[in-house]
């Protein structure tokens, strides 16, 4: 019984991790994908974004026009970009994972942009008042550009307009995910780029 | 030996498991242009029970995914009357449906859309997919999410995804009324002009 089984369970073995693999592969294939893309745009402007940090006190308004550079930075800095809103639900659940990389990288060439989606008239009502209210620390600008069907594909290919949506780039890679970050997750993510 | 045995069995089950969801997860991206689209028998807001063959005289369909909670197809809800009030006369009915579980987004429940469809006074079946495998079916990822369908030989096509105009977070500011072009195409007779277009929204609740 015991070789029979033996030499049997080791082609059933087999065959699995072949399927393994090719599961695997896959995966990976669909991970380079994602982290290919948008590569081979480039931002022609890069200098009309810098006034936007200057004073950190107040939330900058961009259009996408604005904002776009802020998404194809070339520095020694890794940047992670999240669209959010104060009503989004798991948006809000997320945050403090953001905002614990803030503080936690703050040494580091590492830049939290948190890209909100409010309503342009619950500018002064509701993102503000929430900012102040959860003392948030990450850098919060506002876009304002109500024309979605063009920005969209520009911010990923791959998004299709749900938030939270987070970009996490530096000048040699770039990945996109449709969806919440865990903290471990952002993390282990932001890990892969400063290894670089 | 018996552990092992039992490990040795689990262990490929388990493989073969990984490997389907992989699969699956690879390949369910929902419907695209020129898919047929399935039918299926909702519980609408009145108890009754609605399906797309329900409707003989239409010659298709507004399919949105939308919900109550969600802010995006909250400030999208007058808009989606007015396409009903626009097309359902020229046989293109909205079909409303909230793929939320209101489990995980407690104001989405079918009470709560009862309530949500007598006050704003829809038009429309507002349906609930309480067995979630609707919206999966179509790949709505998001509340709202339109999808337009034209019935051709008894099957109805898939004929534009996505948004209801361009500017979801404020009504004044529309230049483009992307859903009702492309009925507005398909009621002339042409190929819808822009078949697919994207709009910010609230992930479906799942």
């Amino acid at each position: 019984m015991g070789v029979g089984g033996g030499v049997k369970s080791k082609f059933v073995c087999l065959f699995y991790l072949k399927i393994m693999a090719k599961t695997f592969f896959l995966s990976i294939f669909f991970l380079f994908l994602i982290g290919c893309q948008d590569k081979g745009k480039k931002p022609d402007t890069q200098i009309k974004t810098e006034a936007t940090f200057v004073n950190s006190e107040e939330i900058p308004v961009l259009d996408f026009e604005a904002l776009e550079p802020l998404l194809h930075k070339k520095n020694d800095t890794t940047y992670i970009v999240n669209f959010w809103a104060t009503w989004c639900k798991p948006c809000v659940k997320e945050l403090p994972a953001f905002e614990k990389i803030n503080e936690k990288y703050a040494g580091e060439k590492v830049k939290v942009i948190l890209v909100s989606l409010d309503f342009p008239k619950q500018l002064e009502t509701r993102l503000i008042p929430f900012i102040k209210k959860h003392d948030i620390q990450s850098k919060v600008v506002f876009l304002s550009d109500g024309d979605a069907n063009t920005w969209i594909p520009k911010v990923s290919e791959k998004w299709s307009g749900s938030i939270p949506a987070t970009i996490i780039y530096n000048k040699n890679s770039r990945t996109f995910r449709e969806g919440s970050y865990t903290y471990a997750e952002l993390e282990k993510e932001l890990a892969s780029f400063l290894k670089e | 030996m018996k552990n092992l045995k039992s490990i040795g069995f689990r262990l490929p089950l388990l493989l073969v498991v990984v490997a389907l969801f992989g699969f699956t997860v690879l390949n369910n991206k929902g419907y695209e242009i020129g898919d047929v689209a399935t039918d299926f028998s909702l519980k609408n807001v009145d108890g009754s029970m609605v399906s797309l063959s329900d409707f003989p005289e239409a010659k298709g369909f507004i399919v949105i995914f939308t919900c109550n909670t969600c802010p995006f197809a909250v400030a999208s809800e007058d808009r989606i009357i007015a396409l009903d009030k626009e097309f359902k006369s020229k046989g293109y009915p909205v079909i409303a449906i909230n793929p939320n579980n209101p489990e995980i987004s407690s104001g989405d429940g079918y009470t709560e859309m009862q309530k949500r469809a007598r006050e704003k006074g829809f038009t429309f079946p507002y349906l609930f997919d309480e067995s979630n495998t609707i919206y999966a079916k179509y790949g709505a990822t998001k509340t709202p999410h339109v999808y337009i369908l034209e019935k051709e030989g008894g099957k109805n096509i898939v004929r534009y995804i996505g948004a209801i105009d361009d500017n979801v977070r404020n009504a004044s500011q529309v230049k483009e009324r992307f859903a009702a072009n492309a009925v507005n195409d398909l009621l002339a007779g042409r190929e819808v002009s822009v078949k697919e277009t994207k709009a910010i929204g609230c992930t479906v609740k799942q």
